[in-house]
């Protein structure tokens, strides 16, 4: 079948993408965060020369969708394959893609070290709340108070901690080149969002050091929420608890124009 | 070539390099620190790839990462932390890439101590990660078989896509012997159908993973390991044989236990008494083979090992009570001397023994009383 472009189109397939249809739940902002990568990367023509490194998680099939070379870490393990991946191929272009199980829990010595070392590569960090594979179990990330299986009576702070902020952690970190907080709840929010992956595989483009973009994002059906409601919690419950932000931006950044 | 001076550990260095190591990720640990310091200097000289990873948990994830990239790379570690590695050696057997691991074993279970043992028998060989794969698992006795065996460990790997360890205890890695280094093999980057190195003009995309969330897809991937296990067997048992053709009894032995038990052998021919040793050199194939032969016509064997018997069951295994089997073994870091074996030979020659008894419980009754 030959299909023929009309004049006014305004949204169609990136070519980042393969042509499979996405086991995420309805409503989930999974979709969005991989559309932004694959958008990102056929814009800056990196496909070709891009591995991508797969989490344990929901996003452990992420390898299904993007048409580019893909690893599929073990659980929270993702930084150290894409050390070693970008320390023998460094002219090829190394993202993780990871959860806050993954990333903020099981995870955290990697990320922390990858980030220490400068490592040249980029981090797609989803944070919404809870450990969506498994079926919604308190995460790292999980809000005070918010239930889970794991929590079910809410999350105690006094008993089983508070939520990492692991964007403003990483941002102190010297090796860290990019590192911002953005959500997906609403579509100014993800221009934003994909304005800020650009920049991160802008840095890396730019040997500036590791990147990461950490992603509010929603989990309706672990949440028990409608996708409406779930993006609603998130404006008005992730956002004041994790602050949207540039937290490190190394200066090398500002001539980088990105246009919306 | 001439022969040089070599530290065993800084030799497995030299030679993994020489070998064509693009990247080494390692963490501290003794006894096998010196390999790790020796490429921090070596890798980055060469211009090749070395990181000191933020534990042993990221430095094998970082070997599974290069490995996917299809280089030529290797980790080093010791018995705890090889204990950190198991995830991901796991993943990387079920990936079915090649990547090579040395293992300087020492005293254990736990944080045990830094002397030579062998107790990591079992995990290398009978397992270690979860889920059903195997490792070639390679046993060198001097600096020079730990030298030609690190070489041949990358092209067994590579061969097989397959894991493959070299294990060792303190002794090798920490003594000097004059060893033979190999040419320099200049950097070959393979072109594997496999390797996702980026798609780069070239072809489709590549994946590398270890999940099969289809039962019935898993279950081929583990037929496919089994039948890939086949060919190592049929291909690559490797074994030293001393004084065997006309021994009566066999001590089996494998590393720095091997070795020290051909001392005991040599003293033991001199008193007329006809023993031979078989050391394996992989104890990963094992060579079942030539044990289930010298069964046959042999009056006994005598395993020698620095744990408790791990090796012990794979000769139970292979002579099948044709023959009775007598144990020494000596642990958390002790190593036995030829005297000790050299007694346990002239014990065996004076008999009587039985095929029936239990050569650990013997051994331990024998260990206690001696106390």
């Amino acid at each position: 079948m030959t299909t023929t472009a009309p004049n006014n189109l305004v949204y169609k397939r990136p070519v980042g993408f393969t042509d499979t249809p996405t086991h995420y739940c309805p409503g989930c902002t999974h979709g969005v965060a991989h559309r932004l990568v694959a958008e990102v990367l056929e814009e800056l023509g990196l496909i070709d020369r891009t591995i991508g490194v797969a989490p344990v998680g929901c996003s452990v099939f992420a390898y299904n969708y993007f048409d580019t070379d893909f690893v599929e870490a073990p659980h929270g393990r993702a930084p150290a394959m894409a050390t070693g991946i970008k320390r023998v191929l460094p002219d090829r272009i190394v993202f993780t893609y990871q959860g806050d199980g993954d990333l903020a829990s099981i995870g955290t010595g990697e990320i922390v070290h990858a980030a220490a070392r400068g490592e040249n590569i980029t981090v797609i960090f989803i944070n919404n709340a809870n450990f969506g594979m498994t079926g919604g179990q308190m995460a790292p990330t999980t809000l005070p108070g918010m239930k889970t299986t794991s929590s079910p009576n809410g999350r105690d702070v006094e008993t089983q901690g508070y939520p990492i902020r692991m964007a403003e952690m990483l941002a102190t970190l010297d090796g860290a080149g990019y590192v911002v907080r953005r959500s997906l709840h609403d579509p100014k929010n993800i221009r934003l969002a994909k304005k800020a992956i650009r920049l991160a595989f802008e840095t890396q483009v730019r040997g500036l050091g590791f990147s990461m973009v950490e992603l509010l994002s929603t989990c309706p059906t672990n949440w028990g929420m409608t996708p409406v409601e779930s993006l609603k919690f998130v404006e008005e419950h992730m956002v004041p608890a994790y602050p949207l932000g540039d937290f490190k931006v190394a200066a090398g950044l500002a001539q980088v124009k990105v246009k919306g | 070539m001439t022969r040089e001076l070599w530290k065993g550990n800084e030799a497995i260095a030299e030679a993994a390099i020489r070998a064509g190591l693009e990247a080494y990720f390692g963490y501290p640990i003794t006894p096998q620190t010196e390999i790790l310091e020796y490429l921090s200097r070596r890798m980055p000289e060469l211009g090749r790839a070395f990181v000191q990873a933020e534990s042993e948990l990221g430095a094998i994830n970082m070997v599974y990462g290069a490995a996917c990239a299809g280089v030529r790379v290797m980790s080093t570690s010791s018995s705890p932390g090889v204990s950190l590695m198991m995830e991901g050696l796991s993943y990387i057997a079920g990936t079915e890439i090649p990547a090579v691991l040395v293992n300087v074993m020492r005293g254990g279970p736990g944080l045990g101590n830094i002397a030579p043992a062998q107790a990591d028998y079992n995990q290398a060989v009978h397992g270690g990660g979860h889920g059903d794969y195997k490792s070639i698992v390679l046993a060198p006795a001097s600096v020079q078989e730990a030298i030609d065996l690190t070489v041949l460990s990358f092209d067994l790997a590579e061969k097989y896509r397959s894991i493959c360890m070299v294990i060792l205890d303190g002794c090798i890695g920490q003594m000097m012997e004059p060893a033979q280094m190999p040419e320099m093999k200049p950097i070959r980057r393979a072109d594997w159908e496999w390797a996702t190195d980026g798609r780069m003009g070239k072809r489709e995309r590549r994946i590398l993973t270890s999940i099969y969330l289809d039962p019935i897809e898993e279950e081929k991937m583990n037929l496919r390991q089994i039948s890939r296990w086949k060919a190592i067997q049929a291909n690559e048992v490797r074994y030293k044989e001393y004084f065997l053709d006309d021994a009566e009894i066999v001590i089996v032995g494998f590393g720095t236990a091997g070795r020290v038990a051909l001392s005991a052998v040599r003293a033991a021919r001199q008193q007329g008494i006809k023993v031979g040793l078989l050391r394996p050199i992989t104890v990963s194939p094992f060579p079942f083979e030539v044990i289930n032969q010298l069964a046959g016509r042999v009056s006994a064997f005598l395993v020698t090992e620095m744990n408790s018997g791990q090796m012990l069951e794979d000769v139970r295994l292979a002579v099948r009570g044709r023959a009775p089997i007598e144990f020494y073994g000596r642990m958390g870091g002790v190593v036995p001397f030829p005297d000790e074996i050299l007694h346990e030979i002239q014990r065996i020659a004076a008999g009587p023994l039985s095929v029936d008894s239990n050569p650990r419980d013997e051994w331990y009754e024998r260990m206690m009383a001696a106390r």
